[in-house]
């Protein structure tokens, strides 16, 4: 089964407490931040903390990702070589525009590896794009490496770029939403919302998780804990649509036992499309039920 | 056969006014003498300008040997230090010792050990006679000259005088002090003047923000939310959550939002509380306000609103400590509760809970009813962080047990959940829960992990304080820690 991505938990990474307790909220992924969130003079304490952190705290299965700093930064490399040297699971890269930059990245990871022999290969990347050009060029990055898990959108930066602002609609970011996930989908990885600041504004946060599900991503950067719920919430399919999919399984299941190459469920005929749905909605019951009643 | 003893005019004269011309000459008055023992409540917590104020005369008018008997100590009262060392007081009784005067006592400032009781305890030993109060000095926000007194209203408002109360009824001379005289008669008298010898009027009793600690705030501390969401779990899906069932909590950030979570799943399942008890809350207040807990039992206002909710809820009733507490009465509150939150300095793999030192071994907390609602609650739920900061909270052995673990039956941490295995019966009930209930050496062993080995804290040899349990044995000695 494909791991769920529905939260990705930002931990800014030089904050000791935070790092420590950061899996106890259920969050899909944590992502510890190297990159916006800490300050110049704290980005070497920072990455050491984070590797520190990695080498002493068992975060179970909760997957762990770092966004490391550009590589146009004194910081990139450094992270890169700290992080794949820690186990990291997924190396976040920021401000992608090309599929160039993704290459580069990998580059170095996949020296790393080597240098320590860490199989080739097992760290995985996603990229965060955060540009128009970016967005153009979504799938050519999506597809620059095997590694990719994953694209995400970082809001902030593109809506500056294109000269508008974030509202509460979002319709500023429909366009470059539509095309990340259709990226996202056509390179078979995930694709990742960005981030809603106000975290006092439940019904605003519930608004924006509805229409990223609708849009097709498979979930949502969040900045506190009180988020992780509502977006879990919000991916809970209903008990209808698991009794659906539940059926759809079984049917299946039956027209397999008979040997028939036909199936079908109420009259109606199930193909491809209707099988890959409701397993996808057993794949999020499953989870989104799980230990956080 | 029968003769007759009546002498006309012999009580005709009645003195309508009980006030003192100030606090030396109550003192004077009240017959106060060497090697005696005076009382104080707690109820005016940090802001509280009483016991200092008398302390302060009574030095100053040479007293010596003097037994104090507080229902707490808060850090106001670092003066103290000055008149242990003066040897005006030679013995201290309280249920919790803070700030400058806990390092001190710790240290090893005084001869005698402080004796620390629970608040049912305190009640329990007045009342057998254990302490025996010769003049209660008892602040209080407003009273008639004629000793009548509440907490409700005043210049700095209170609530409840619950610990108070015990005083006033049982000490041999009873002065009341204040800094609102109200005209005769002040209602309702939480304390009334048949008990009281004396009444002075101050300047002032304390700093009204801190007498009532202000609204509390809903705690946004997402580990706090957390560990409060899963002692809800437990609530609700334990056997005692049921229409008219009843529940206490602490003052900490996550036993306060335990009773918003409760309230989610009271309104959906339709289940009303009989009663809440002990330190009220704003969240039990507003939850009384809605109609959803019938009965306020009220011995310590914790907030403002709390204080406030007592003067406009008849259901919000006052009551004093041994009605809340005492194990040796005839019925305590306590013994009618269902489930009670409570907090933890420390807990060990033996549910054994310390409330009174810290990590570095000196007193830090308080006892408070602790043990009380432990001991009677049929559901009692510890609600602590596994590790604050780098000191873990799950430890082998608690430096000092205040309630003992056979009287604890959860343990809710953010990491998980652990059930006392004495109760079989909760095991079985959270069987196939989808909360994560894990065995509590485990809880111990993660956060061995995460911190690493604990260094033990160095005692030395001499006792510096005493924990009485509320039946007045004694539970655990604190060794001095330089």
């Amino acid at each position: 089964m494909e791991r769920l991505r529905r939260t990705m938990m930002y931990v800014p990474g030089n904050n000791p407490a935070m790092l420590a307790d950061a899996n106890v909220y259920g969050a899909d992924s944590i992502m510890f931040d190297l990159e916006d969130s800490v300050a110049l003079s704290e980005k070497d304490a920072a990455r050491w903390l984070v590797y520190e952190t990695l080498q002493t705290i068992d975060f179970e299965d909760t997957e762990i990702v770092v966004r490391i700093n550009g590589l146009d930064t004194p910081f990139g490399r450094a992270d890169i070589e700290a992080m794949v040297r820690a186990g990291v699971d997924v190396l976040r890269l920021p401000k992608t525009d090309t599929a160039e930059d993704v290459k580069t990245v990998e580059a170095i990871v996949a020296s790393v590896e080597a240098k320590i022999g860490r199989p080739i290969g097992s760290t995985k990347m996603m990229a965060a794009i955060e540009s128009p050009l970016g967005i153009i060029k979504a799938f050519e990055i999506a597809t620059a490496s095997d590694r990719l898990i994953g694209i995400a959108i970082g809001a902030e930066d593109f809506v500056t770029n294109m000269k508008t602002k974030r509202s509460p609609e979002g319709i500023e970011l429909l366009s470059a939403r539509s095309q990340l996930v259709v990226a996202a989908r056509a390179a078979g990885i995930a694709a990742l919302d960005t981030v809603y600041s106000d975290v006092n504004n439940e019904e605003g946060f519930k608004a924006e998780v509805d229409l990223i599900k609708q849009l097709g991503f498979d979930g949502k950067s969040v900045i506190n804990p009180r988020q992780i719920g509502l977006v879990h919430e919000a991916f809970q399919p209903s008990e209808k649509e698991i009794q659906e999919a539940l059926q759809v399984i079984m049917a299946i299941d039956e027209a397999n036992a008979k040997g028939s190459g036909v199936i079908s469920l109420n009259g109606k005929m199930i193909d491809k499309p209707i099988v890959e749905r409701a397993q996808r909605v057993l794949e999020l019951a499953g989870i989104s039920g799980g230990q956080h009643v | 056969m029968y003769k007759k003893t009546y002498i006309e005019g012999n009580n005709t004269e009645r003195k309508r006014s009980k006030l003192a011309d100030n606090l030396e000459a109550a003192i004077q008055a009240s017959g106060l003498k060497n090697g005696m023992t005076i009382s104080f409540h707690h109820h005016f917590r940090s802001g509280d300008y009483v016991l200092n104020d008398v302390m302060a005369t009574i030095a100053k008018m040479g007293y010596k040997d003097l037994k104090l008997a507080a229902s707490s100590l808060a850090t106001i009262h670092t003066p103290l230090i000055e008149y242990i060392k003066q040897g005006v007081i030679t013995e201290i009784h309280t249920s919790g010792l803070r700030g400058e005067l806990a390092q001190e006592i710790s240290g090893g400032l005084m001869e005698k050990p402080v004796v620390i009781r629970s608040h049912g305890g305190r009640a329990r030993a007045i009342e057998a006679g254990d302490i025996e109060i010769d003049v209660a000095f008892l602040g209080v926000p407003s009273a008639d000259a004629y000793g009548n007194a509440n907490g409700q209203s005043g210049k700095g408002i209170c609530g409840s005088l619950g610990y108070a109360q015990v005083d006033a009824l049982y000490a041999k001379h009873v002065v009341l002090i204040t800094d609102c005289l109200k005209p005769y008669p002040n209602m309702p008298a939480s304390i009334n003047q048949k008990n009281v010898d004396q009444v002075v009027l101050v300047e002032s009793i304390g700093e009204a923000e801190k007498i009532a600690s202000g609204a509390t705030r809903f705690t946004k501390n997402p580990k706090e939310l957390l560990i409060a969401k899963n002692a809800s779990e437990i609530i609700v899906h334990s056997p005692y959550f049921k229409d008219g069932f009843s529940f206490q909590t602490g003052s900490g950030g996550s036993s306060l939002a335990v009773t918003r979570f409760l309230r989610e799943a009271m309104v959906a399942q339709n289940i009303k509380a009989s009663f809440a008890l002990g330190g009220i809350t704003k969240p039990m207040v507003a939850l009384h306000e809605e109609g959803l807990i019938e009965h306020l039992f009220d011995v310590q206002s914790f907030d403002l609103d709390a204080a406030l909710s007592m003067k406009e809820n008849p259901n919000h009733h006052e009551i004093d400590a041994s009605l809340y507490a005492n194990p040796h009465n005839k019925g305590a509150m306590t013994n009618q509760l269902n489930v009670v939150i409570l907090s933890a300095l420390e807990i060990d793999t033996h549910f054994n809970v310390n409330v009174i030192t810290g990590s570095d071994g000196k007193f830090m907390g308080a006892s408070g009813g602790h043990c009380d609602t432990a001991a009677c609650a049929d559901l009692t739920i510890v609600v602590a962080p596994l590790i604050r900061g780098r000191i873990p909270s799950i430890v082998d052995a608690v430096d000092t047990i205040v309630t003992p673990g056979s009287s604890v039956d959860v343990l809710v941490t953010e990491r998980g959940i652990a059930i006392n295995p004495r109760r079989d019966d909760l095991i079985a009930c959270f069987k196939d829960s989808k909360l994560n209930i894990i065995p509590i050496e485990d809880l111990e062993k993660t956060a061995r992990k995460i911190v690493g080995e604990k260094k033990r804290i160095q005692h030395g040899e001499r006792v510096v304080g005493i924990i009485e349990y509320r039946d007045g044995s004694i539970i655990d000695v604190v060794k001095e820690v330089k």
